[in-house]
């Protein structure tokens, strides 16, 4: 229930013309939830320590929980109907699961990053690889690069692979459509939830056996392009309807053709949406690991050249370290720290998604208005 | 001009009958236009590519096993007794496990993001959360591995001794420090909290696209804020989020790297969840991908092809009930 709450102003000076401050959280709201949680804290407390046989932190904390939300439940009951109690327990129940969700899901991504510093500070580790170096060796030899230079050229190669195919078949489903354009549409986002590794499994068929190029960084990137690719046609696509339309028909007025309203009209006005659209399935590409283990095998040793000689990627360098090296802790360290180097390259990645993403077509940047400000008081 | 307009004869003067209408496209119009259905036809041809070539590779195990293929519960070549009879179960157990831990809490996270919390943490949130749905299930797998294994250790054998009247959390072997560790339990909860950002995502946007007016509606006839998600937000994203929650799944089934990272893998089937032992088609194919000879390929290969047919499955039926609900034909065409 939401509760207007004027305070004492309003009293005192009745013809200031001031907003009111509309609180929808009460007083009483935060002592229910306070005293329910002390409460229950203090009952947990006896029965866990003194009654039950169980024993543990996480036991506590669950009992806790429970008991909280008994007490929450009876405390909202002795004040008020029936009606807002369930409306509260749902918005406590609610808000603590999604909290707790949200938490599990960061604190992971924390843990990986904190295991991963005792790795990256050493600067081999970054220019490094692993050629050289034993198994009992510590972190101050051995490192990542040739992972690294892996999976920057696999995905380099599979952004060159999707991209273009994916743009065009978003421009086909934005501007063609017709009867063709719902099949392929639910095709696409079948495509999107395929298993990655069913896209290494058809590339080692097709690529590595049938083609015989043998297990390569360039089989590698055209699996990671199948993964991609319906991000973009999907993302592409969606891009690609906001543009208003009043553009096109007005290119189409002044006598342009389809392909040059597409080319010089729609496009550039998409660009930053598209860029998003391919950022993100970058993102995506990057972390696959499961088509990689398949066709590109993996190397301790530096292979710039992607389209011949087993290629390491970061991703396949984590598995490595973890599932076949795992009881060595060195090896477990620099696994981590390969992790901190993929969460680093995703984060930049969306970061550089979001900044892009923000504009709408045909919308200007600050520094593009100032320009154009500029220009107008000149003339 | 691009188009031309002509009619096909002109019209008589008392029928009020329209025009035909033909547009001719230029030479150059038809090519782009070409070229734009063979790229959208291109994820056709992919889609066909893996149907054929999985078939194709994977002729000798069926032709070797037959429908005994479904049913056997063994990886011996020597003799050909191989089959994904205790693997695909594995799988479904995994999947199960993974959406009924994950699917409440994502569900519960989107209405809280959409919903329940304030504006300035609902932008980070929303932030956090597409950030995590876009990390690699690696490190999610590794996370698994190395922190929650040997913490889980102690939920899950006090879920043993306590709830042991529910027969799959009964444990049936002895009590030895590795009979918690490689479970399929352990690895349906990793498996959870990969889903949980997926979900969330999409579930969240659909709630957020409830029509405001529809809000405001339920508000105006007193009804409290749980009243109106429930009368409003759910019955609209409804369609939106069981498709998430099917794609939820579907990612579920096909995860390869956190399952092969957390479970001990076997190759029959383990209903007894809180035990060591399980497994999951892909991460089979995984691990026995580097020592297979060309037999356990084919072999291999078939157990994808089972793999793709799932997948396919639980797609279509996702973009089904999607299609059909409000808020999907709302955000789909």
């Amino acid at each position: 229930m939401t509760t207007v709450d004027t305070g004492a102003r309003q009293a005192s000076q009745p013809s200031a013309d001031e907003p009111l401050r509309i609180r929808t959280v009460t007083p009483e709201d935060v002592l229910t939830l306070v005293g329910a949680a002390i409460g229950a804290l203090g009952l947990d407390w006896l029965v866990y320590e003194r009654l039950l046989p169980w024993t543990g932190a996480l036991g506590f904390w669950v009992c806790w929980y429970a008991l909280f939300a008994l007490f929450y439940v009876a405390a909202a009951t002795m004040r008020w109907n029936r009606l807002v109690v369930r409306d509260k327990t749902v918005a406590v129940l609610v808000s603590t699961g999604g909290v707790f969700a949200t938490a599990v899901v960061v604190d992971q991504i924390g843990y990986s990053f904190v295991k991963s510093l005792s790795a990256i500070v050493h600067p081999n580790f970054w220019t490094s690889t692993m050629v050289s170096t034993g198994f009992l060796q510590p972190l101050s030899s051995g490192g990542m690069a040739h992972a690294a230079v892996g999976s920057l050229e696999q995905l380099g190669i599979a952004t060159l692979l999707a991209v273009p195919l994916g743009i065009t078949a978003a421009v086909f489903l934005a501007e063609v459509g017709g009867a063709l354009a719902r099949p392929v549409r639910t095709i696409v986002n079948a495509m999107t939830a395929l298993p990655s590794i069913i896209a290494g499994l058809l590339i080692y068929a097709l690529v590595v056996l049938s083609f015989g190029l043998g297990k390569c960084g360039l089989a590698a990137a055209m699996a990671i392009s199948i993964v991609m690719l319906p991000t973009v046609i999907r993302a592409g696509e969606v891009v690609l309807r906001v543009v208003p339309g009043t553009l096109r028909e007005a290119s189409f007025a002044l006598g342009a053709s389809h392909w040059r309203t597409v080319w010089k009209v729609i496009l550039p006005t998409a660009r930053s949406g598209l860029a998003t659209a391919v950022v993100l399935a970058m993102a995506r590409g990057i972390g696959e690991t499961a088509p990689v283990l398949l066709v590109a095998g993996y190397s301790n040793s530096m292979n710039v050249n992607a389209f011949s000689g087993w290629q390491a990627t970061l991703p396949t360098f984590i598995f490595n370290n973890v599932y076949v090296y795992g009881e060595y802790p060195e090896y477990v360290e620099r696994a981590f720290g390969a992790g901190f180097a993929l969460m680093l390259v995703v984060v930049v990645l969306f970061s550089i998604a979001r900044i892009l993403g923000g504009k709408r077509p045909g919308e200007l940047s600050k520094r593009q208005l100032r320009r154009l400000r500029r220009e107008a008081q000149q003339s | 001009m691009a188009v031309a307009l002509t009619s096909a004869r002109p019209a008589p003067a008392d029928d009020d009958v329209p025009r035909t209408i033909v547009s001719r496209p230029s030479r150059g119009d038809l090519i782009f236009r070409t070229v734009l259905r063979l790229a959208g036809l291109s994820s056709f041809a992919i889609t066909g590519l893996i149907l054929v070539f999985l078939i194709i590779r994977s002729t000798w195990a069926f032709r070797t096993d037959g429908l005994s293929f479904f049913t056997k519960q063994n990886w011996i070549f020597v003799g050909n007794d191989f089959g994904i009879g205790g693997v695909l179960p594995d799988t479904l157990i995994i999947g199960v496990i993974a959406s009924i831990v994950g699917i409440p809490l994502a569900l519960a996270t989107a209405i809280f993001i959409s919903e329940y919390a304030p504006a300035r943490l609902r932008r980070t949130l929303i932030a956090v959360i597409d950030l995590m749905a876009a990390i690699p299930s690696i490190i999610y797998g590794v996370w698994g591995r190395f922190f929650l294994m040997p913490r889980a250790i102690g939920v899950m054998s006090w879920l043993a001794d306590h709830l042991s009247w529910f027969p799959p959390l009964k444990v049936t072997i002895e009590y030895t420090p590795s009979t918690f560790v490689g479970s399929p339990l352990l690895a349906g909860l990793v498996v959870s909290l990969m889903i949980i950002p997926i979900v969330t995502s999409l579930s969240r946007e659909v709630f957020s696209q409830a029509p405001q007016g529809e809000r405001e509606a339920a508000y105006a006839l007193g009804s409290t804020r749980w009243g109106m998600v429930r009368t409003v937000v759910i019955p609209f994203g409804r369609g939106g989020a069981v498709g998430a929650c099917m794609l939820g799944i579907g990612r579920a089934l096909g995860e390869t790297i956190a399952v092969l990272l957390v479970v001990s893998a076997i190759f029959k089937v383990n209903w007894h969840i809180a035990q060591s032992g399980g497994n999951s088609i892909a991460a089979l194919i995984a691990g026995e991908w580097s020592s297979a000879s060309a037999n356990q390929l084919s072999a291999l290969m078939a157990a994808g092809l089972v793999l793709f047919a799932i997948t396919i499955v639980v797609n279509s039926l996702a973009a089904i009930i999607i299609g059909r609900s409000r808020s999907g034909a709302a955000t789909a065409d």
